[in-house]
């Protein structure tokens, strides 16, 4: 049951987390001063992928609330971090970003992270 | 961080980073006064979100969230996310400190390793991409 949990808090946070990049950064243009939180509110009610990445989100957060009801903390968190790869591999496909060979390294430590936490 | 990040912008990567841990903590505090039993009946976790801890994890969440949203902006997704890595370790720390949970040393370890995943994600520019305004 837990790694179904697990599965479910993984893709809906993958989805939800690309859904709020893309538009976000649409939204942002070329700007350098990240917006306010009533900015992002308003933006939150006006732009169908935010509505959506929230629909998301929710599952993810319900997933999550039945998952540390039965796992330790220290292992739901980092264990939900496995989004981290293939978020990092669809930013890069789908939303046109650079991933370095430095931050290729960052990300390949954190998932090292999650396989011994998870372990 | 590249020398051109707005003091803003640090401002808001930190808090993102700390925000996330403490409503973890909040939320499992919370849902430690329940059953330990999965349970499929919608009922039970909207009585889990009268609890005044899971509330609190929530509202942390939901500014969490927003503040998130703000960063996503500025910086690409494949920045943010190992950046704010960090607060995986604070997690496990709090989980030890405050719950009281066993942590192994092999979790230790993982939390050690994110922690410098996070140093070299940080250490990259955080914006590759620029995209019209709407």
């Amino acid at each position: 049951m837990k790694w179904l949990l697990l599965s479910v808090v993984v893709a809906s946070t993958v989805a939800g987390d690309l859904l709020q990049s893309f538009q976000m950064r649409a939204e942002a243009g070329d700007a350098d001063h990240p917006p306010g939180i009533g900015r992002v509110l308003w933006l939150v009610f006006r732009r169908r992928y935010l509505l959506l990445s929230f629909l998301s989100m929710a599952i993810s957060f319900f997933a999550f609330l039945a998952l540390v009801q039965t796992e330790p903390l220290s292992f739901a968190v980092p264990a939900s971090a496995a989004s981290f790869i293939l978020e990092t591999i669809l930013a890069r496909i789908l939303l046109g970003e650079t991933v370095s060979p430095r931050r290729g390294i960052g990300v390949i430590l954190v998932f090292a992270g999650i396989l011994l936490i998870a372990k | 961080m590249s020398p051109t990040t707005s003091r803003r912008t640090v401002w808001l990567v930190v808090f993102v980073t700390l925000l996330k841990p403490f409503s973890n903590l909040f939320l499992a505090w919370g849902m430690r006064h329940f059953p330990s039993a999965v349970s499929l009946d919608p009922l039970f976790y909207l009585n889990a979100l009268l609890d005044p801890l899971v509330v609190a994890g929530m509202a942390m969440q939901a500014v969490w969230l927003l503040a998130r949203m703000s960063l996503l902006s500025v910086a690409d997704l494949s920045y943010v996310l190992p950046v704010t890595a960090a607060g995986y370790g604070i997690t496990t720390l709090l989980g030890r400190l405050v719950l009281h949970e066993q942590v192994s040393l092999a979790r230790w370890t993982g939390a050690i390793l994110i922690s410098f995943g996070t140093g070299f994600a940080a250490s990259t520019s955080r914006k590759t991409t620029i995209r019209k305004s709407r």
